[in-house]
């Protein structure tokens, strides 16, 4: 797609395609063939965007959410990559835990929200540390296999040098296991945006979550939707970034 | 020592931490946090999900969640397979949805909670609506992938032969892609899980996660505890199953890896 860049072929296809379900959802809202109560206009959702932007609150809570989301993601990857090393490069260490660390992969991190509620009442220091604690297990368990996986040659070679410790996990470790941590990011990135809106919506927090969850509760339809379209942009746009992060820190694997 | 027992002994690793990490909880909640609402001792946990098996509502919620799990992964499945067939196929199709694809893709499932709850109210509609959503969109991803790394030679058999486009699905594709299709699939049933546990503990009055933030609510930690247990073994159990059938699958239609 980037040989043939702007020429009008190659656009004019995605773009009719999405028009077309504009158009659909254009016709379907104002033909009534679903109540407006449900699916309100495009051009209502629209103006309680431009409105909630603007002069709402609209662009003060998705900040929160956004900061919300970030500070967890930040305090995962830190802790999650720490630990990763620590237990990844000792194989008595990964004896030991790696099987407490598969059990709890599955556990979804919105079954820990009552625990933390219990623990730490209905505070935004609550939803940060579910945020985190849910979005360290996709860094942590691909740190680790990025560590366990070092190829044998590399360690021998490390074991030659006399490398230290430190010296092996900064050498040769991380630069191996910086694809699977990278990976493992991107998903606890997805991960902690959709812990950090459900705490928002349990708790009562500042934030897009309880946004939507107010409007869809008032039947305002039209700000829902709104709110919608901002997490859309929000999951999208933080996507977009980190695999561009990514694909910069992986250059030097490609040849 | 005989290597019998240096085996057992090694068998024996996995579960020093956890059981170590339970038993200073169960001290920990028996002296210092005694009063405690959060946390409860491990046994009292347990008896406290024996309870809730006896009186019913441990089948009854887990039926619940497990139910709308597998009707929303079903649907989204059957949805997001056609669609990535038809997609995989069709190089012209596919370029032209990428970008309606990519736009709403990002849309975190959760965020459709409150319009899932608007219209459909409360009950088994609204979860598996949206755990349909979120597992349509990774199966389509992965079936159009799958689709498009099927065997040229199969798809020009197919051409020689002249099939219709539904024969051609069923005979040629559908088998070639099955492997592949298993591996989308307990991708799948991990994530309807957590959605719907997900769901019922933002909003949905039934099921699993909602008998949890009951008890937390009623000052229960010890069923509390129980039920995030029974959640995470639960979890654990269904994700190891999903991953022998994608093996055993993979091993009858002959993929080696």
């Amino acid at each position: 797609m980037t040989a043939q860049g702007l020429r009008p072929r190659s656009w004019f296809g995605p773009a009719l395609v999405f028009l077309a379900l504009l158009a659909l959802w254009w016709v379907s809202s104002h033909g009534d063939w679903i109540s407006r109560v449900f699916l309100p206009t495009p051009e209502a959702t629209l103006d309680s965007l431009r409105e909630g932007l603007l002069t709402g609150d609209l662009l003060a809570y998705s900040g929160a959410t956004v900061s919300r989301m970030l500070q967890g993601w930040l305090l995962a990857s830190v802790i999650g990559v720490g630990l990763g090393a620590f237990i990844g490069i000792s194989a008595t260490a990964r004896a030991y835990l790696q099987p407490t660390l598969e059990f709890m992969r599955p556990l979804p991190a919105s079954a820990l929200l009552p625990l933390a509620i219990s623990l730490f009442g209905l505070s935004p220091n609550m939803v940060l540390s579910v945020v985190a604690f849910g979005a360290m297990w996709p860094v942590l368990l691909a740190t680790v296999h990025g560590f366990a996986a070092v190829e044998p040659r590399l360690q021998e070679v490390a074991q030659c040098l006399q490398l230290s410790r430190r010296d092996f996990v900064c050498k040769v470790g991380l630069p191996n296991a910086l694809p699977d941590i990278l990976a493992g990011m991107r998903l606890s990135l997805t991960v902690s945006l959709i812990v950090a809106v459900v705490g928002e919506m349990i708790a009562s927090q500042e934030g897009l979550g309880q946004a939507i969850l107010l409007a869809a509760r008032s039947f305002r339809a039209s700000d829902l939707f709104a709110g919608i379209v901002l997490l859309g942009l929000i999951g999208f746009a933080s996507n977009a970034l980190l695999a561009k992060l990514e694909r910069r820190f992986l250059k030097w694997q490609q040849p | 020592m005989t290597r019998l027992s240096k085996r057992l002994l090694q068998g024996l690793r996995p579960w020093c931490f956890p059981l170590a990490a339970l038993a200073a909880l169960e001290w920990y909640s028996r002296t210092a946090g005694k009063d405690s609402d959060a946390l409860a001792p491990p046994t009292r946990a347990l008896r406290a999900l024996g309870g809730a098996a006896l009186d019913g509502s441990l089948l009854q919620a887990t039926a619940f969640t497990l139910g709308a799990a597998a009707l929303g992964l079903a649907v989204g499945a059957a949805l997001g397979i056609a669609l990535g067939i038809a997609l995989g196929l069709s190089q012209r199709a596919a370029h032209m949805s990428f970008f309606s694809i990519e736009v709403l893709r990002p849309i975190p499932s959760v965020a459709l909670i409150p319009l899932a709850m608007l219209v459909f109210g409360f009950g088994l509609r609204m979860e598996f609506s949206i755990v349909a959503f979120a597992c349509f969109w990774p199966m389509l991803i992965l079936t159009q992938a799958a689709v498009q790394q099927v065997e040229p030679r199969l798809l020009e058999v197919s051409h020689v032969l002249g099939l219709s486009p539904a024969q051609r699905s069923l005979k040629i594709i559908l088998p070639a892609i099955v492997p592949r299709l298993f591996v989308a699939l307990r991708l799948g049933v991990s994530l309807a899980l957590v959605v719907a546990v997900t769901v019922e503990v933002a909003a949905n009055p039934n099921g699993m996660g909602y008998a949890m933030m009951i008890a937390q609510q009623s000052l229960d930690p010890a069923l509390m505890l129980g039920w995030l247990v029974w959640i995470g073994v639960l979890g654990y159990a269904i994700n190891v199953a999903a991953l022998r059938l994608q093996r055993w699958v993979g091993h009858r239609m002959g993929v080696t890896a």
